[in-house]
Formats: C-alpha cells, sequence, structure tokens
C-alpha cells in the first residue's frame, strides 16, 4: 500500500520525468542513428565525457554557456571520431563503440584527477547547472504544476527535442535521405546520395543529443560529475531506441517506461529490500522491457504468418 | 600462384598493421605522459621498461594476461558464432562469485577444492551466457543489449552475496572473510605470483583452438558466424550452435573468474566487475580471432596494465591512462579500411605481374 | 553522328586480384540504343560501374560529350546527365514511388519537402514518357515491371540523356519486355542515348541499333546490329559456337517422389504468398516452374526445403510427410537444394572450397567420427569435388568467395548433386553463371534424371525452363494458373500469356499436376 502511495505522489511524478530526461535524449539521438542505418553502441561513452567536459567547461570559463559549449563539444568529437573509423575507415560498429566506453570510462577518471587532484567526482569545483524553469500558468495548476514544472532547462529542451526528431525524419530531405540510406544504402548512392555523408550528420546529430542527455546528469540532476554516473543510462537509451521502433514518440514512451523503474529503485529504498535488488531493478526492468516487446511482435508475426 | 602470392600480401599487410597500431599505441604513451606529466622520463621510463625490472613484475604481467586470455577466448568464440553478447564481463564476475562460494563454505580436499570451486564457477559463467543467448534463440530479443544489462545484474547480485552472506565483518571495506587454505590454486613459480590458472589458461587456447579448426562443432561454428542463413540451409542446427557457442564462451570466462578469484586472491574483494570481459575484446581483435595468438596478445595488453599500474605508483600520471589506450587500439584494429589502399596496390601489381606473365 | 560518350582502353583490377577490364573501348553515339554484350563475368557490369562512378578505372579515358571527364562518384556521373536503371532495384521498399524518385533532389518549400509539388512533377514525367505510375503508391506494392519502370523515372527526373539498363528483360515477361521496348523507342526518338546491356541476341536485334561485344575483359569489336547475325554475335561473346538447343532423350516418368497439397505461405506481415498450390514430382522428369519473380515461387520452395514456413497444406517427400519440417530432416530424406541466390544462401564466402562442399556432410560418418574431423578423408573429398565438377582455383584451401560467380556455382551444385539426392530442387541454376558452366551444370541436371531421380526446377530463363523440363507449371500471384505435361508443344508467346495471368488454365487440367490416380 505504502508503494502505491508513493508511486502517486506528485514527488515520485516529478521525479519519473526527471529520470526520463537523460535516457529520451540519448533515446532520441540513437533514433536519428538507427534511422539512418547505424547502431551506436557508444552512446554510454558519450554520455559520460560530456558529463564530464560539460562540468569542466563550466567551472574553468566560469559560466554555465562555456559548460555547455565545452559539453556539446567533446560530445560533437567523440561522434565524429566514431563516425570516422566506422564510416571512413569501416571499423565494424558495435566495435567503434565499445572502444569509446572503454576509452571514456579511462579518460574521465584521468581527466578528473588532472583537474581536481581527485578520483571519485568533482565536488571540489565549482558547477555551472541549467537553470530549472517555471512555466507560467501551469505552475499554478494544483497537483499538475507540481509535477510538470520547474524542471531543468534539459527537461524541457528533450520534449521539444522529440518534436523537432519527428520533423528532421519525416518532412525534411535530410530526413528522407537518412530514411533511404538506413533501408537500402544501396538505393540513395543509386541517385547519387553520399552515405557516408549522410550517416557522418545522423551520428552527429546523435552526438549532440546525446551529449544533452550527458550534461543532464552532471549539470542537472546532480550538480557535479561522479565517476562512472552514467551507469548504464545509455545503453538503457538504446534499448528504449529499439523498443520504440526508433521513432521519436516511441523512443519517448520506452524511455518513460524504463525510468519508470529507474525512479522506482530510487523511492524503494527506504524499504527493507537489500539494497543490490533495488539497484538491479532498472537492468533487470530493461530486460524484462525488451523481451515482453520482442514476444509480442514475434507472437504477431506467428499470428500473420498462421492466418491462412 | 597469384593466390599464394596474395596471401602474402595478406600476411604482410597485416603484419605491418599491428606493429604500427603498437608503435602508435606506445606513441601515444608518450605523448600523453609529456602533455600531462612533471617528470615525463620518470614515467615513461616506469611505464616501459618498469615491467621487466624484476622477476615479481614479468610475473605480473603473466598474472594480468591470465584472466585477459579467458575472456579473450570466450569473445572470439561469441563473435565468431556471429552473436554481438558482451556477457564475458558477466560471466566471470559470477563465476568469481560462484568459487567464493565454495571456496569459503564448501570442506573439501586440497587437490579437489580449486577443481570444484572452478568447476562451479564455470557452470555459473555458462549459465549466465545462457539467459541472453536463450531470449535471442526464442524472440529474437538484442542479445547485445541484454548481455549487457545482465552483466549490471550479476555485478549487484554477487555484491550482495559478499554483503549478506560473506563479509568479512572486522574490515571496514567489503570484502568477504578468508578462503579455506585448501581453495586456494598454487604458486608455480617462485618470486612470483604466477599460479596454476595460468596453465588452464594456456590450455584453454590450445583446447580452444582444437575445438574451432579440428571438430565437428567447429566447423559449424564458423560456417554460421560466417553466413548464418548458408548454416541453415545446410541443415546445421544454427540456434543450437550459437546456443552453445554462449554457453561454452560463457564456461570459459566463468572459469576465469573462478581461476582469478583462487589464483590471486584470499578474499573476495572486488565491488564493481574488474572489466576483463571488455579488455578480452581488446586482446581477442590483437589476435586477430585466432585462439594460438590469443597468449601473446593477453601478454601486450597485460604489459601495459602492469606498466601502468608501476607509473601510476611511481610518478604523478594515472593509471586510467591505459584504457584511453585501449579504445584508441580497439578503434585502429577494427578499422578495416587502415592501409587498404596498400595492400590494394600490392594486389593490383601482383595481377598485372601475372598477366605479363601469361602473355 | 555525334559521340555521346566514348571510353578508351579501360582497365580495371579489383582488391582480390580479378582483372575484369583488360582492354575495353566504347563508343556510344548520340540518339542510338546501344547494345553491350558479353558472357556473363566478361567485364560488363565493370564497365558500367565505371561509367556511372560507382568504381575507378585502374586506367583508361572516358569522355562525355566530346569532354574527358575523371567519373569519381555516381552524384558526378548524374551531373554529366548519366543515369544507371540497375538489374537488381535500387529503391526503399517502404518509401512511396514520388519519395523514391525525387530522393536527392528533393522539390522544397523553405525547410522542408514540397509534397505537393513534388507529386505533380513525378506524375507529369510518368504521363510524358509512358511511364505512369501512382505516386503514391509504396515500392513494396508494386510489381517489378512497374518498379522497373520508376528505375527509369529516377533517372529521368535527374535529367539523365545517357540511360544505362543493365539486363532490364532478365526479370520481365514477354509481354513486359515488349511494353519496355516501346517506351525506350520513345526516349529514343526524344533524344536520349541508351546503352542496352543483354545477352538475349533476339532482343538485341529487335531494338538496337549497333552493337559491342566483350569478351573476357577485352573489346571484340563494334557491329551494326543490321549487318551481323545471331550466331555471329554468339560466336563473338563465346568464340566458339554455342549450342542453344538441349540435347536430351525423352523422359520416362515414374512413381511420385514430391508431393506438394493445397500449399498456403503467408509471411510475418501478413501478405499471402502461396494460396493453394498442388502438384507431385514424379522419379525421372524435371518439373519446371515458370513464372515471373515474386508470384510465390521462393515461398514455395522455402517451404519444400525447410527454409521457410509452411502456414498449412502438406508436402510429402518419397511418401514421407514433411510438412514443416527442418532443413536437416529434409536434407536427410535426400532432398538437395539449388539455392536461388548463391552468395546469400548458397555458400560460406569466407571459408574454403572444402569446408564448403562438406557443409552439409559433417555428420557423415565417412568425414567425421566422435566430433573430430577426419581431415585425410575431407581433403580427398575436396580434391574429387574440383576434379569432378571442374572448378577452377588454384586449390581447395582457397576462401570460395574469391572465385568467379561460375566457378562458385559448380561448387554449389558439388556439394548438392554430390549428397546422392533423390530429388534435386534448383533455383536458377544457371543465373549469372557464364555459358560454358550453364551447359556442364544444365547437363548434370540431365543426367541426375536419367538416374530416374526428379528434379524441381525454377528458372526465370525462359529458353532454359522450355529447353530443360520436360512438363512445366506456370505460377501467378500465388497459384498453379497451367499445367504443361509436354513441354516440347509449348511455345514463348502461348507460355508469357500464362505467366501474365492473362489466360488461366481450367481447374481440371491443372489438377492433373497432381497425378493422383498414379498414387
Amino acid at each position: 500500500m505504502n508503494l502505491i502511495q508513493y508511486i502517486c505522489s506528485t514527488e515520485f511524478l516529478y521525479m519519473w520525468i526527471r529520470v526520463a530526461t537523460p535516457i529520451l535524449l540519448a533515446a532520441l539521438g540513437a533514433a536519428v542513428c538507427n534511422k539512418a542505418g547505424v547502431v551506436n553502441l557508444g552512446l554510454e561513452g558519450i554520455m559520460l565525457i560530456s558529463a564530464l567536459f560539460g562540468v569542466l567547461g563550466g567551472a574553468m570559463g566560469g559560466n554555465l554557456f562555456w559548460g555547455f559549449l565545452t559539453g556539446v563539444g567533446s560530445a560533437l568529437v567523440v561522434s565524429a571520431i566514431f563516425a570516422y573509423f566506422h564510416l571512413i575507415l569501416k571499423a565494424n560498429a558495435t566495435l567503434c563503440g565499445t572502444a569509446i566506453n572503454t576509452a571514456a570510462t579511462g579518460l574521465t577518471v584521468f581527466v578528473l584527477q588532472l583537474a581536481t587532484g581527485e578520483k571519485g567526482n568533482s565536488s571540489s569545483l565549482r558547477s555551472f547547472s541549467f537553470p530549472e524553469v517555471e512555466i507560467p500558468l501551469i505552475k499554478d495548476i494544483p497537483v499538475v504544476g507540481d509535477i510538470l514544472s520547474g524542471h531543468n532547462a534539459l527537461t524541457y529542451t528533450a520534449i521539444l527535442m522529440v518534436v523537432l526528431v519527428y520533423i528532421l525524419l519525416y518532412k525534411t530531405p535530410l530526413g528522407l535521405r537518412m530514411r533511404a540510406v538506413g533501408e537500402n544504402p544501396n538505393a540513395a548512392s543509386s541517385v547519387g546520395q553520399d552515405v557516408v555523408k549522410i550517416r557522418f550528420i545522423a551520428i552527429i546529430i546523435c552526438g549532440v543529443l546525446t551529449g544533452l542527455g550527458g550534461m543532464y546528469l552532471s549539470m542537472g540532476y546532480l550538480d557535479m560529475f561522479v565517476r562512472d554516473m552514467v551507469a548504464g543510462r545509455g545503453f538503457i537509451a538504446l534499448a528504449a531506441c529499439s523498443m520504440g521502433q526508433s521513432t521519436p514518440v516511441g523512443a519517448l514512451i520506452s524511455s518513460l517506461v524504463f525510468a519508470f523503474f529507474d525512479g522506482l529503485s530510487n523511492i524503494l529504498q527506504v524499504l527493507q529490500i537489500p539494497s543490490q535488488f533495488v539497484q538491479m531493478l532498472p537492468y533487470l526492468a530493461t530486460i524484462a522491457g525488451l523481451t515482453v516487446f520482442s514476444i509480442q511482435q514475434s507472437m504477431r508475426a506467428k499470428r500473420k504468418m498462421n492466418r491462412l | 600462384m597469384k593466390l599464394n602470392s596474395n596471401k602474402k600480401i595478406h600476411l604482410l599487410v597485416d603484419s605491418v598493421k599491428m606493429a604500427l597500431i603498437i608503435a602508435i599505441a606506445c606513441g601515444l604513451v608518450s605523448l600523453i605522459v609529456f602533455a600531462v606529466s612533471k617528470e615525463p622520463g620518470t614515467a615513461i621510463y616506469n611505464f616501459f621498461i618498469g615491467p621487466f625490472t624484476s622477476l615479481r613484475r614479468i610475473g605480473n604481467i603473466v598474472e594480468v594476461a591470465s584472466p585477459l586470455m579467458f575472456t579473450a577466448l570466450a569473445v572470439i568464440i561469441i563473435f565468431g558464432s556471429g552473436q554481438f553478447s558482451m556477457i564475458a564481463e558477466g560471466s566471470f564476475f559470477i563465476g568469481t562469485a560462484g568459487a567464493m562460494i565454495v571456496a569459503i563454505a564448501c570442506p573439501l580436499p586440497a587437490g579437489l577444492h580449486p577443481a570444484a570451486a572452478i568447476l562451479f564457477a564455470g557452470v555459473l559463467g555458462a549459465l549466465a551466457a545462457l539467459i541472453p543467448a536463450l531470449l535471442k534463440m526464442k524472440w529474437n530479443v538484442s542479445e547485445l543489449v541484454t548481455s549487457i544489462m545482465l552483466n549490471y545484474v550479476i555485478q549487484f547480485f554477487a555484491i550482495y552475496l559478499v554483503t549478506y552472506y560473506f563479509r568479512e565483518m572486522e574490515s571496514s571495506s567489503l570484502c568477504s572473510v578468508q578462503f579455506q587454505e585448501t581453495a586456494t590454486l598454487p604458486v608455480i613459480l617462485g618470486g612470483t605470483r604466477i599460479h596454476a590458472g595460468v596453465i588452464l589458461a594456456l590450455a584453454a587456447c590450445g583446447a580452444v583452438w582444437l575445438c574451432m579448426y579440428r571438430t565437428s562443432y567447429g566447423t559449424q561454428l564458423r560456417i554460421t558466424g560466417d553466413n548464418a542463413l548458408f548454416a541453415k540451409y545446410s541443415g546445421l542446427n544454427v540456434t543450437g550452435v550459437m546456443v552453445a557457442a554462449q554457453v561454452i564462451a560463457g564456461a570459459i570466462a566463468g572459469i576465469g573468474g573462478g581461476a582469478e578469484l583462487l589464483g590471486m586472491y584470499n578474499r573476495f574483494k572486488w565491488t564493481a566487475t574488474p572489466g576483463y570481459g571488455w579488455t578480452g575484446i581488446v586482446v581477442a581483435l590483437l589476435a586477430r580471432n585466432n585462439p594460438l595468438l590469443v597468449p601473446l596478445a593477453a601478454a601486450f595488453i597485460a604489459y601495459l596494465n602492469v606498466g601502468a599500474d608501476i607509473m601510476a605508483r611511481s610518478s604523478d600520471v594515472g593509471r586510467e591512462m591505459v584504457d584511453i589506450i585501449q579504445g584508441v587500439m580497439m578503434f585502429l584494429i577494427a578499422a578495416e579500411a587502415l592501409l587498404q589502399g596498400w595492400r590494394q596496390r600490392m594486389i593490383v601489381k601482383a595481377a598485372k605481374a601475372e598477366e605479363e606473365a601469361q602473355a | 553522328m555525334t559521340e555521346a560518350l566514348h571510353m578508351k582502353h579501360i582497365v580495371k583490377v579489383y582488391s582480390n586480384g580479378v582483372m575484369a577490364n583488360k582492354d575495353v573501348t566504347l563508343c556510344v553515339g548520340q540518339g542510338e540504343i546501344h547494345a553491350l554484350s558479353g558472357e556473363n563475368g566478361a567485364g560488363k557490369s565493370t564497365l558500367m560501374k565505371i561509367l556511372f562512378g560507382e568504381e575507378q578505372a585502374t586506367s583508361g579515358e572516358i569522355f562525355v560529350n566530346g569532354k574527358q571527364e575523371h567519373i569519381t562518384s555516381p552524384q558526378m556521373a548524374i551531373r554529366l546527365g548519366i543515369g544507371m536503371v540497375h538489374q537488381h532495384f535500387m529503391l526503399v521498399p517502404s518509401l512511396s514511388v514520388t519519395e523514391n524518385v525525387i530522393m536527392g533532389t528533393e522539390p522544397r518549400k523553405g525547410l522542408f519537402i514540397d509534397q505537393k509539388h513534388a507529386r505533380q512533377q513525378v506524375e507529369e514525367l510518368g504521363k510524358k514518357y509512358n511511364l505512369y505510375i501512382d505516386p503514391d503508391k509504396k515500392i513494396r506494392d508494386l510489381t517489378v515491371g512497374q518498379k522497373q519502370k520508376v528505375e527509369i523515372l529516377k533517372a529521368l527526373f535527374r535529367g539523365a540523356k545517357i540511360l544505362i539498363l543493365d539486363e532490364p528483360t532478365a526479370v520481365l515477361t514477354p509481354q513486359e519486355t515488349a511494353e519496355l521496348f516501346e517506351e525506350l523507342k520513345h526516349l529514343r526518338e526524344s533524344g536520349y542515348t541508351i546503352i542496352f546491356i543483354s545477352h538475349k541476341l533476339n532482343e538485341i536485334k529487335e531494338i538496337c541499333d549497333r552493337i559491342t561485344i566483350i569478351r573476357r575483359g577485352v573489346t571484340m569489336g563494334v557491329h551494326n546490329v543490321a549487318d551481323v547475325t545471331e550466331e555471329d554475335i554468339s560466336r563473338l561473346m563465346v568464340g566458339r559456337d554455342v549450342v542453344l538447343k538441349i540435347e536430351k532423350k525423352p523422359a520416362k516418368p515414374g512413381k511420385p517422389l514430391l508431393r506438394v497439397k493445397n500449399l498456403k505461405v503467408a509471411d510475418e506481415t501478413g501478405a499471402i504468398h502461396l494460396n493453394g498450390v498442388s502438384f507431385t514430382l514424379r522419379e525421372g522428369e524435371i518439373l519446371g516452374i515458370a513464372g515471373v519473380e515474386g508470384n510465390g515461387q521462393s515461398q514455395m520452395i522455402n517451404a519444400i526445403t525447410g527454409m521457410g514456413h509452411v502456414s498449412s497444406g502438406s508436402i510429402e517427400l518419397a511418401g514421407n510427410d514433411i510438412t514443416g519440417a527442418g532443413v536437416r530432416k529434409i536434407r536427410s530424406m535426400k532432398l538437395a537444394h539449388i539455392p536461388e541466390d548463391r552468395m546469400t544462401a548458397g555458400v560460406a564466402a569466407n571459408l574454403s572450397i572444402r569446408e564448403n562442399v562438406i557443409a552439409d556432410k559433417l555428420s557423415w560418418k565417412r568425414f567425421s567420427s566422435g566430433g573430430l574431423l577426419k581431415r585425410k578423408e575431407i581433403r580427398t573429398y575436396g580434391e574429387e569435388m574440383v576434379r569432378e565438377y571442374q572448378i577452377l582455383c588454384k586449390s581447395q584451401d582457397v576462401e570460395i568467395g574469391s572465385l568467379s560467380g561460375g566457378n562458385i556455382q559448380k561448387g554449389v551444385v558439388a556439394r548438392e548433386l554430390s549428397a546422392e539426392p533423390v530429388v534435386v530442387v534448383a533455383n536458377q541454376p544457371t543465373r549469372g553463371v557464364d555459358v560454358g558452366a550453364s551447359e556442364f551444370i544444365r547437363q548434370r541436371l540431365i543426367d541426375i534424371r536419367d538416374q530416374g531421380k526428379g528434379v524441381l526446377l525454377i528458372t526465370s530463363d525462359l529458353n532454359e525452363v522450355l529447353g530443360l523440363s520436360d512438363s512445366l507449371i506456370v505460377m501467378y500471384e500465388g497459384r498453379i494458373v497451367a499445367y504443361i505435361s509436354d513441354v516440347s508443344s509449348m511455345t514463348e508467346a502461348e507460355l508469357g500469356t500464362y505467366m501474365l495471368g492473362i489466360q488461366t488454365q481450367p481447374e481440371e487440367r491443372i489438377k492433373e499436376a497432381l497425378h493422383e490416380t498414379e498414387q
């Protein structure tokens, strides 16, 4: 009973949106990439790197703008490296992603130590977070205002991005080309489309979105960088994207589903359950979610195949 | 004749590529050190020469290489079947947890005790790998994502076991009580900590090679990995081959975890997965997916890690640098197009020469 | 005559060492239909890829409208007014006709695609050149002939003046082919230059003005089509006289071997591919399956061989029910299968010839015991296969993917026919294979038949299906529309009317395919 009350509380619903933000941003990035036919396993590493460099940039430059710039910049650089190796040097995408993740784990701690002398977190640095935004009118509605208003600017950016990514994919020439390149690259190149260029752009857009997701963790959700703070959210975002069939709206819905369990693990810590089980929850939920989704898909296919 | 010369060209280009990648890795180490260190000379000396300055340190290379050999073999088998499960990490860790349970809770005679513990580790590793494999086969759930998620679950589960059942209460940090003395693996070279697990690792490399190139199953595995549709068309049990590959790989990684725990430690001390599964990918790539080259590749990566440790202890450069190097190496080895132009030019030349010889 | 295009002394060596073009020269005049002809593997496709910027020539010069050009990408070829209609259609199935046609040169309204204008342009273009297709239809809902029209529209939309058509009639019915030829003549009159790649001599005679022949990467000369006979062309192509007629003894059909009853297949999207097919293949006969590609043949073959799914109906092999059985079980009951596309299903390209020919025989006692391979035995067997099936290679250790198409296909045929089959399902056994190898493979199939085995032959080559089959089934939209028990009485034109669904035999005739009385 207690649990249900928790879940229905405005605090939980507010937190739900909070924890969904980074997953949604990265999942939107993954959707753009997937539509163009690239599976980007490096989301995890890109988030981690942009989370650190966002904080460092803010601290060094002395304001949020610099933080934003270095955070997004670092995500762009890493994405460009991924794209260069995968597209130009023909390296397997999964291996490229793994390479990014491997390097990112070390790189972030290495740089953190250089900058602060610490290996654990950036608490000694002054951090600049993205502001929290009160939405006029909505904030005055009881309950709803408490849940929907007062979130971080990046949370609202994420919601805006759902719309923008939709428009990009389905209403613009670039989106048409991306979808074509993803489904049949030969068709696209036969009409003179540069498959490499279009995928490069997709990877870069993915990088920006994912970078925002990473920065949200260290400049919104928390106000410092903590070692390994992404903790699998990049992978969860990938799962959310595939469950949402690489569409922006699908990514939104699946991100909310996975974030629900992430949020749940936050409040369950007050219950008498071993903390390790609570910590497992988001990962177990992702496995379960993907499995249920896939079972549904295969049952539907089977039904159609046997309807004769 | 032409194909022979083509084979030679491939060998030459591949060797040069590997040498180049190792050179780039070493160059990058120096570059980073010079960029960040106040005493770059000491740091670089300790990194490159440090690992060879004493028998104990050389021993360290071998010890670190041992778990990497196991996980690299697991990666070779899984990737070789055309699947992208990252379960080596989780299988390894659940293996350590399994070995811990046997080492602490099951009193057994000396020779038998580690054997039983390692066997149990292998079984758990195989079971862990079975989960993403089955989900993929039965309902086509992406093994890539589920295996990574499962790695996290296994990590927390192992920590839970230590915390709630085997914790050393006297210690302030989280670790298990001591293993029974009968459980640990013997050291095989005095003056080092090189343990019997290393022999097991080398044996595993040989066994995996035999399995892949001399058995019916190995041929089925390679056929499936190269073209799964063709494997199905040939009447092979593709699902069975793929699941078996992941189970075998999981068992090997699990055994590796058991051997590592009992060879190197007398308590369970990890608070997070040690990342050998991911490093195993670099080793597997460096070995060009050849089990017989795995010891060499593992030794090289181990050398980098030992060097980084020594450097971190004796200078102001952090050991995490080695992760960056490993990431960069992974990128470079995976880059198929690297030196492809050169390869192409040589092949063209050979083809023309043959054409002229015929004319 | 003004030159639209001149390719001089083109040489191309691929990265695997294959020299596809040794010395090719092609000169095409403005406003002509120019045939480019040669055996498979002669280097036609390579030459066209070079022209369209998909491959770079190792050496040689290209002149377009008299000006020397280095064509480094398809974009550049398109800018130069060159358009390509690929043999395998380059279309995105889930997108609409309009989206496929405009992709890359989309009419815009601000940042967005001007959907209305785009649709209108595509519609007008189609009407102007007699190539009308509903612009809103999704590609996956079109017939093969319609898809080809979309391909031509794509090239025209981009302002192509020189059109390359790579074996455009390979997948068309005689009627669709006739329609295509009308369209091409119309285009020629409108001033377009067309390069028509084909080795179908009658088609070349019908619509082409001049012909360039390539043999083994070297140009064998250019001729006015009117001045040469089909025999001349064929001699230039292969360097010897080819027997176009297939010699075989009359069939002596025996007991039923493979019986398919009321077979139905739907796919995972619910689309019905096969809607009640029944027939029997008997001992000592080659039963041909004719039909335009995509009328359920692939699904039927997949169902019979265990590669695909059966929704309902039954399949019997030598009296045993194999409905829905796995490939392993079906193969163990001596059914061999030469797959439609050797590269996707027929070989593991990176494994050796030897490993490929024993892939289906790993569990044989001869080749393994206790899970261990008998390497000497396997090596001997590999040698046998290479020799017996005349696979041209340096050794059986080489990767099968490094061989030419014809030799890869011989490897596939070697594996299948050496498995001592009672039924051979041969799906496009000679597609993309040179004349010599085709003859060899056809002869092998006839030998198998003469040994009293059954052969189910699926081929889109009408000459082959009429020349090789003893009896014939025609498929249209997932059903059998005709059964011809004696193929020698059949003409191509008559076959065409069945293939297009213009004519259908009465039920009783079709039922004869089942041979139920001869139980």
